[in-house]
């Protein structure tokens, strides 16, 4: 993989995360490597603590005030980690946008979701109020929103969860980003309603060659929607390649062990296969690969060093000391 | 199915419905009914587990607190081991709460942070056997942690200390330590991680099949609900859509919103997710104080008519283990 290549919309480069917590520094996310080229997606999948949401956090440049970034990401060229405020506003919203987890406590109660639409558009693209208002309502409709013109006028509780989600994704779409970071978008939403909304941002990335970066749990989601997957665990990289490698020829203990977890609707086994014991604290992290105390396959040289993340065959990295076929000695 | 038959417990038009009051209502104003469970009929049988699926707002927790009578019933009545629980006092009711347990959603939130995990787990055998001495109750205790999978050594600490998964056992130990002949699970490993899912669901399963208990196994995630169950009830809008086996569900569903619902579960194959065909349902889920006329999906139902608007579905039965409340099945099957 080539990191300089020119026609990558993001190279995120040893992107670090630490906080500072009263019990010492916590590294949330870990030496992170990734290429965006314009019109993919890229999955991010991990379990909770893994440190997919401080990774969209750290790119969207709204860490927590005790949090302390290293690394690069470059968008078009430029490192967007070290932008000031000023700066980082004038990309937020034109250049990359972000949709949020939870739609019912991401809109402004106070204010009518045209207002918080058009405000948008005013702001970044200097559109008078009549532009906005016309630019809103078409937006509305590219969601699918039923009675578009009608709902400007409707403050947030009016709407019932899929379509508040509806108005947080017109909400980034706006300004027709050209990369769209969406944290767990379907995770508060029913299995009806979330299909609704992956078929539409699954239209809207075709309509407007969006590139999207989907940070999500669920891996029926990503299956769906997804060119390449990455795949973490304690803050670190377990596997990153193309959705077809990462499900059908998972290399990773780890990845083998959440795709065998998951109970399929096309699948009828009488067991589940488990991963035994908890994920680290990150905290205490253990020496080495922070999956080796889970790890069926760990040797005495998981615990000493953290495997590199290495490329193993075209586009395929992993970070274990196992080798694909077995260990070597 | 599993071969035993023995009926544990018998849901007969089962009806809950909240009245709804604005707060600054005038006292002499009425207040209007939310139908959160309309009619569901059902039976438990023993050493089965029957899975409850269905969105949000459907209905399912409030059939499950309604089973163990922890909601006020309006209409119809739950029969245990042939007595109807409804005709039961406070008193009567609580004894038979030793065979009726339950597990909650909110892992840490159904502990109480004041008390120790052996205390959490020992307060069902101080509330209904008090004779037993401490050495007794202490030996139970250890013996269900064990059997759910908790050191011994965690037995002094609190639930803050705990993981989510964790916190689940320490829930499922307490339910279990009276040796309960039902357990009603309200979305057990929703709140979960998969990987710590994964282990849950196993552990329900073997304790099942030790201890011969039947579960009502409440989830919004169908694929779970596959794994666990023997039966699965659907729920729409406080109503029961379709009821059969697990095996006739996922394979032959015949009601539209069943099949909607199936279409629309993620499978984690990317060649099956992205060539197969969605059933979209239009339009949100209407309100329950004011549910549809008729047929209360005929709102979202690609096939819904005229006849829809007026007669409302009742589960029919189309085989000996399948049921759907559907007016026009026949048509649908036609058409296709």
């Amino acid at each position: 993989m080539s990191l300089s290549n020119t026609e990558n919309l993001l190279e995120v480069t040893n992107l670090r995360v630490n906080f500072r917590t009263p019990d010492g520094f916590v590294t949330a996310v870990n030496d992170l490597n990734f290429t965006l080229e314009q019109g993919q997606t890229l999955g991010i999948v991990g379990e909770s603590g893994s440190g997919k949401s401080q990774t969209a956090f750290a790119l969207m440049g709204l860490l927590a005030g005790n949090g302390v970034i290293e690394g690069e990401a470059r968008f078009k060229g430029q490192n967007i980690l070290t932008l000031n405020e000023k700066a980082m506003n004038r990309i937020r919203s034109k250049d990359i946008a972000m949709i949020f987890q939870d739609p019912m406590t991401s809109l402004n109660p106070y204010m009518k979701v045209g207002k918080q639409l058009m405000e948008v558009l005013m702001l970044h693209k200097g559109m008078s109020k009549a532009e906005a208002f016309e630019a809103s309502v078409k937006m509305l409709d590219a969601v699918k929103m039923p009675e578009a013109h009608k709902r400007m006028n409707m403050y947030p509780h009016e709407f019932s969860g899929g379509m508040r989600q509806r108005v947080m994704i017109a909400m980034a779409l706006l300004c027709q980003p050209k990369l769209l970071i969406a944290d767990e978008p379907t995770t508060a939403l029913d299995v009806t309603v979330q299909a609704q909304i992956l078929t539409l941002l699954n239209e809207l990335k075709d309509d407007f060659n969006t590139s999207i970066i989907m940070i999500t749990h669920d891996l029926g989601v990503v299956a769906g929607l997804c060119d390449k997957v990455l795949v973490m665990y304690a803050g670190q990289t377990m596997e990153y390649g193309t959705a077809e490698d990462v499900f059908y020829r998972p290399t990773h203990p780890y990845t083998q062990g959440l795709l065998n977890a998951i109970p399929r609707l096309d699948a009828d086994d009488e067991k589940l296969s488990t991963i035994p014991g908890n994920p680290p604290n990150l905290l205490q992290m253990p020496s080495g690969c922070p999956f080796q105390a889970r790890c069926e396959f760990a040797k005495d040289r998981c615990g000493e060093s953290m495997p590199e993340l290495k490329e193993f065959a075209p586009g395929q990295l992993r970070a274990c000391h196992k080798s694909v076929d077995g260990w070597v000695a | 199915m599993k071969t035993a038959n023995t009926v544990l417990m018998e849901v007969n038009n089962l009806k809950v419905h909240f009245n709804i009051k604005s707060d600054n209502a005038w006292p002499w104003e009425k207040g209007q009914t939310l139908k959160a469970v309309d009619g569901v009929n059902l039976t438990i049988y023993a050493g089965e587990t029957l899975g409850v699926v269905g969105e949000s707002g459907c209905g399912k927790s409030t059939l499950a607190r309604a089973l163990l009578r922890l909601v006020p019933i309006t209409e119809g009545n739950v029969v245990w081991l042939g007595q109807d629980l409804t005709d039961l006092d406070k008193k009567q009711m609580r004894s038979k709460r030793q065979e009726l347990q339950m597990i909650f959603q909110d892992p840490l939130a159904s502990l109480d942070p004041r008390m120790t995990v052996g205390d959490i787990i020992a307060e069902p055998l101080k509330t209904f056997r008090p004779e037993l001495s401490k050495e007794a109750m202490k030996a139970e205790v250890r013996n269900i942690m064990d059997r759910v999978g908790l050191l011994p050594n965690v037995i002094n600490r609190y639930p803050h200390e705990f993981s989510g998964g964790q916190c689940q056992r320490i829930g499922i130990a307490r339910a279990l330590i009276l040796k309960p002949k039902l357990v009603v699970c309200d979305e057990p490993v929703s709140a979960l991680d998969v990987s710590i899912q994964a282990q849950v669901v196993n552990l329900l399963k073997e304790l099942q099949a030790e201890m011969g208990l039947s579960l009502v196994f409440i989830a919004h995630d169908l694929s779970v609900v596959k794994h666990i169950s023997d039966r699965v009830l659907v729920m729409y809008l406080g109503n029961a859509v379709e009821l059969a086996s697990k095996r006739a569900l996922y394979e032959n569903p015949q009601h539209p919103y069943t099949k909607a619902l199936l279409s629309a579960v993620p499978v984690p194959d990317p060649k099956v997710e992205r060539g197969k065909k969605i059933q979209l349902l239009t339009g949100d889920l209407p309100s329950p104080i004011s549910p549809p006329s008729g047929c209360v999906f005929r709102t979202r139902c690609p096939h819904a008519n005229e006849i829809c608007t007026q007669q409302k579905p009742t589960l029919q039965v189309l085989s000996e283990e399948h049921q759907a409340a559907c007016l026009r099945l026949e048509d649908i099957a036609n058409a296709s």
